[in-house]
C-alpha cells in the first residue's frame, strides 16, 4: 500500500481541511471557548456538526452505524484537528473510546454507540495513575461484589472526564500492581454512585479530572470484553490512541511551522525580510524535513496498524516519539522566530506551544515511547 | 497471474539458473564490485560468468533500450528484477558511472549516435567512466568552475584541475565540466567526453582522513579534445555552452540516488544490533532508542519518498531534503557505532576489526554531507523552493 493518500482519503482530507479550518479555527472553537471560561474545554455544537461529518463514528463498523473507516482515515481528521487547535473529544471518544467499545457486547454497543455516533454523547477513558503515562503499572482495583464488581482508587489525566458521559476504565481484577494480565475494563456512567470528579483547566486550556472511585458499584454487564482479560483491549485502545496522538502531533506540528514560515516572509528587521537571513532559513529548512518523516512514519503506523500487522506495536510508539519530538521543536522555534510576538497571548503561535505540550504527554511521551522501542527492539 | 506475476515468476526462474552461489553475498570489500573497462580483470569465475550472462541478457543495465545493450524491462519489471535479485542477495554484475551519471544523461540529452556509442560500451562493460565535475577552488559553488577549453575549430585545447573524481586513475574516459566562455557563468560550460589516455591528462589519488580512497585530483594540460568522434557523435553532450542544464539534471539525479538508496536507511534496530556486543551504558542506550526512533522513521520516509517517484507525486525538490536528512542520520549512525565498540572500534588495521572497518567507517560518513552537495546546501534549496523563503 502507498504512503500517500488515495482518491478516497484525498477527498476526507479536502473535506475534513475545509471543515476544521472553519468550524473548527482557532477563534471560533479555542478562544471562544477558553475565554469564557468554558467547563467542558470544547463545544457541543462543534461535536454534533462532527457527527454530521461522519466523523464521531468514523472507526466503527457499519453495523454499529460507523463508516468502517481506519486510522489512517481517522489520522486525517486528527491532523486537522491539530493544525487548528480544535478541541473537542474526537480523539477520546471516537477513537479511545470507540476502539474499547468494539470489544463489547451487543448489548453494551447498544448502550453507548448511538449516543457516540449522534454527536449527545462525551465518552473518555481512564488509564493513567499519576502523572506519568504508565499503563503496566494498574493499582485501581475492581472486586467481586455480589453479581458485579466495586471499583476503588484513583485515575488521573483522564480528559474532560467531568463532561463525559461514561468513562472506560482500567482497573485490576487479580493479581499485583505490575501484572500484565488481571486487568478489566468496565464502562462507568456518569451517574455511578461513589465516582467523584476533581476537574482541573490545563495548559491549553482543555480540561481533566483526577476521578475517584469510592466503592462504586458496577453491574457485571459494565465489563468491556472478558473479566481478567482486558490487557489485550487496553493494548489495542492504546495503539489506537497513539497513532491518532501522533497524527494530531503532525497537524500541531505543520500548523506552527506554516504560521511561522508565513512570519518569515513578512517581518521584517534591519531593512530585510527576515526570512532572508540564512540563521533562519536552515532551520526552518530542518524542521520541514523533520515533519515530512513525522508525517510519513505515521501514515506508516496508522497501515500497519489498520493491516493488523505485528509490527504495529513498535511503528505506533516509533511514530508517537518522533511526532513527539517533532512537535516540540516546531513549537520551539515557532516561538522563537516570532520573537517578541510569539510570547504574546494575542498571538496563535504560543497556542501551538501549549497544546503540543498536552499532546506530548498523552498516551506517553518521547521518552516513554523512546524506551517502548528499545525494549521491543531488544535491547 | 498477471504480465508482472509471470515476469516475476520467470526472473527468479532465470535468477535460480544463472546466477552462481558466489555471487549470491553481500560485497564485502572492492575486488567484490565489478567496474569493468578496459583494464578489468574478474576476480573470479562466478564474477566474470555473472557478468557475461547478464550481459548477454541485457541485464547490466535492465530498463535501458534493447538497442543500446538494455533490456527494455519498463519500471516496473525492473522493479521485479531488483527485488528477486534482492531476495536472493545477488550482487550487480556491473557497476559504474557510465549506468548511474552518463547514461541517464545521454538517454535524456544525447544524440542517437552517442547512445548507439556510447550507451551499448557501458552496457557491455568495455569502457569505464569517471566524473570530472569539483574543482579545488569549486565545490559547493561548482559554476565558479575554471578548467577551460579553447575553441580551435574542430577541437578544444582544455587545461585546468579537477578534483574528487572518484576512480579516475582506472577510468578509461571521463565526463567533465568545463567552461568555453569565460563571460558566461551559466550559459558558458560544455559537458565533454574524452579518452583519459589522451595526452596530457594525468592522475594522483587523494588520501582521506579514513585511508586509500577512490578519490583522484585530475589535471589536464593542453589536452586535445576533438569536437566530434564521427557522424552523428559529437564530443560533448547536449549544446557547447548548456552543459550547466546536463550538470544540474545529472545532480539531481544523483541526490535521487543517494536518498533512494538513503545512507541511513535500514530498517534494523541499531541499538538491538550494537547490545549484542555488550551491555550499553544507560545514557548510551537511551540516545540508540532515539536515534532508532528517527531511523525507522526515515525509512517510512523512504518508502513514502520511492512510493511518490513512482507516481510523480512529491515536490521536485524532495530528494534534497531526503539527502540532507539520510546522510546526517548515518553519520550520527556511524557515532554511535564507536561509542558502542569502545575502545576496539579505535582499531585501525587489526584482524578483529576488518581493518579497522568502524573507525575508517565512521570518518569516511563524514562525507556524506559533502559530496553531492553539502548539508548546508540542501538547507539552501529546500530553504527557496520548498518554503519558498526570500533572498538570493
Amino acid at each position: 500500500m502507498p504512503l500517500y493518500h488515495d482518491d478516497d482519503q484525498a477527498m476526507l482530507a479536502e473535506t475534513a481541511t475545509q471543515f476544521m479550518g472553519e468550524q473548527g479555527a482557532i477563534s471560533k472553537q479555542l478562544r471562544h471557548w477558553r475565554d469564557r471560561d468554558c467547563k467542558d474545554g470544547f463545544g457541543h455544537d462543534l461535536w454534533k456538526q462532527f457527527a454530521e461529518m461522519g466523523f464521531t463514528g468514523m472507526l466503527l463498523d457499519e453495523e454499529d452505524g460507523g463508516l468502517g473507516m481506519g486510522h489512517v482515515e481517522a489520522g486525517i481528521v486528527l491532523e486537522q484537528i491539530g493544525r487548528n487547535l480544535t478541541p473537542s473529544p474526537f480523539l477520546a471518544s471516537s477513537v479511545l473510546a470507540a476502539t474499547a467499545l468494539k470489544h463489547g457486547s451487543n448489548d453494551m454497543r447498544g448502550r453507548w454507540l448511538p449516543g457516540l455516533v449522534e454527536g449527545e454523547s462525551v465518552y473518555s477513558i481512564a488509564v493513567d495513575e499519576g502523572p506519568k503515562h504508565r499503563p503496566e503499572r494498574i493499582s485501581t482495583k475492581a472486586e467481586k461484589s455480589g453479581n458485579g464488581f466495586r471499583l476503588s482508587g484513583q485515575k488521573d489525566f483522564v480528559l474532560h472526564g467531568a463532561s463525559s458521559d461514561m468513562l472506560v476504565v482500567a482497573a485490576r481484577t487479580s493479581g499485583n500492581d505490575t501484572d500484565e494480565d488481571g486487568i478489566t475494563l468496565f464502562a462507568v456512567p456518569r451517574d455511578a454512585n461513589g465516582m467523584s470528579h476533581d476537574a482541573v483547566r490545563l495548559v491549553d486550556s482543555s480540561m481533566a479530572t483526577h476521578t475517584k472511585f469510592d466503592g462504586v458499584e458496577l453491574d457485571g454487564d459494565a465489563v468491556i470484553g472478558e473479566v481478567d482479560g482486558g490487557r489485550a483491549i487496553l493494548d489495542a485502545m492504546l495503539k489506537a490512541g497513539r497513532v491518532g496522538a501522533a497524527a494530531e502531533g503532525v497537524g500541531v506540528a505543520s500548523g506552527a511551522m506554516d504560521m511561522t514560515v508565513d512570519y518569515l516572509k513578512q517581518r521584517k528587521q534591519f531593512g530585510r525580510l527576515i526570512g532572508e537571513f540564512q540563521a533562519l532559513q536552515h532551520r526552518a529548512a530542518h524542521l520541514y524535513s523533520e515533519i515530512e518523516i513525522a508525517r510519513a512514519v505515521t501514515v506508516k503506523a496508522a497501515q500497519l496498524l489498520d493491516g493488523d500487522s505485528e509490527k504495529a506495536e513498535l511503528m505506533t510508539s516509533v511514530a508517537k516519539a518522533k511526532v513527539a519530538k517533532t512537535a516540540g521543536l516546531a513549537v520551539r522555534e515557532g516561538v522563537q522566530m516570532h520573537g517578541g510576538i510569539g510570547m504574546t497571548d494575542e498571538y496563535d503561535i504560543g497556542l501551538y506551544m501549549k497544546r503540543d505540550r498536552a499532546l506530548q504527554e498523552f498516551l506517553g511521551d518521547q521518552y516513554y515511547h523512546a524506551g517502548r522501542v528499545a525494549e521491543l527492539s531488544g535491547y | 497471474m498477471s504480465d508482472l506475476d509471470t515476469f516475476r515468476a520467470e526472473t527468479r526462474k532465470w535468477l535460480e539458473a544463472n546466477c552462481p552461489q558466489e555471487m549470491r553475498q553481500p560485497v564485502r570489500d572492492e575486488g567484490d564490485v565489478y567496474w569493468g573497462g578496459r583494464n578489468a580483470s574478474f576476480k573470479n569465475d562466478a564474477q566474470k560468468q555473472w557478468f557475461e550472462t547478464c550481459r548477454d541478457k541485457g541485464y547490466t543495465v535492465p530498463e535501458w533500450p534493447k538497442e543500446y545493450g538494455g533490456a527494455g524491462l519498463s519500471a516496473a519489471e525492473g522493479k521485479v528484477l531488483r527485488q528477486e535479485m534482492a531476495r536472493i542477495n545477488a550482487r550487480p554484475p556491473l557497476s559504474s558511472f557510465g549506468i548511474w551519471m552518463l547514461g541517464p544523461a545521454l538517454l535524456h540529452f544525447g544524440t542517437e549516435g552517442q547512445k548507439k556509442k556510447f550507451l551499448t560500451e557501458i552496457a557491455n562493460g568495455e569502457i569505464r567512466w569517471c566524473q570530472g565535475y569539483s574543482e579545488p577552488g569549486s565545490g559547493s559553488d561548482l559554476v565558479s568552475m575554471q578548467t577551460f577549453g579553447e575553441d580551435k575549430g574542430d577541437h578544444w585545447i582544455v587545461n585546468g584541475q579537477k578534483i574528487w573524481t572518484s576512480y579516475a586513475d582506472e577510468a578509461d574516459w571521463i565526463f567533465c565540466l568545463v567552461r568555453t566562455d569565460k563571460e558566461n557563468k551559466y550559459q558558458g560550460i560544455t559537458f565533454m567526453l574524452f579518452d583519459m589516455a589522451s595526452q596530457g591528462v594525468s592522475t594522483k589519488p587523494i588520501k582521506l582522513i579514513s585511508g586509500n580512497s577512490p578519490f583522484c585530483e585530475t589535471f589536464m594540460d593542453d589536452v586535445k579534445v576533438p569536437k566530434s568522434y564521427g557522424e552523428d557523435i559529437p564530443g560533448y553532450v547536449g549544446e557547447i555552452n548548456r552543459g550547466w542544464d546536463v550538470a544540474k539534471y545529472l545532480l539531481g539525479h544523483e541526490r535521487e540516488m543517494i536518498s533512494a538508496t538513503g545512507g541511513g536507511d535500514r530498517a534494523t534496530s541499531l541499538g538491538a544490533a550494537t547490545s549484542r556486543q555488550g551491555e550499553l551504558d544507560p545514557v548510551l542506550r537511551a540516545e540508540m532508542a532515539m536515534f532508532d526512533v528517527d531511523a525507522l522513521s526515515y525509512t517510512a520516509m523512504s518508502e513514502k519518498f520511492m512510493d511518490e517517484l513512482k507516481v510523480g507525486k512529491g515536490h521536485p525538490a524532495q530528494p534534497n531534503m531526503m539527502k540532507y536528512a539520510g546522510t546526517e542520520l548515518n553519520k550520527r549512525r556511524h557515532e554511535l557505532i564507536m561509542a558502542a565498540g569502545g575502545s576496539t572500534a579505535l582499531e585501525w588495521d587489526s584482524e578483529a576489526t576488518e581493518g579497522g572497518k568502524p573507525s575508517r567507517g565512521w570518518l569516511r560518513t563524514k562525507a556524506n554531507s559533502i559530496e553531492g552537495g553539502t548539508s548546508e546546501v540542501m538547507l539552501n534549496v529546500i530553504s527557496k523552493r520548498i518554503l519558498e523563503l526570500p533572498g538570493g
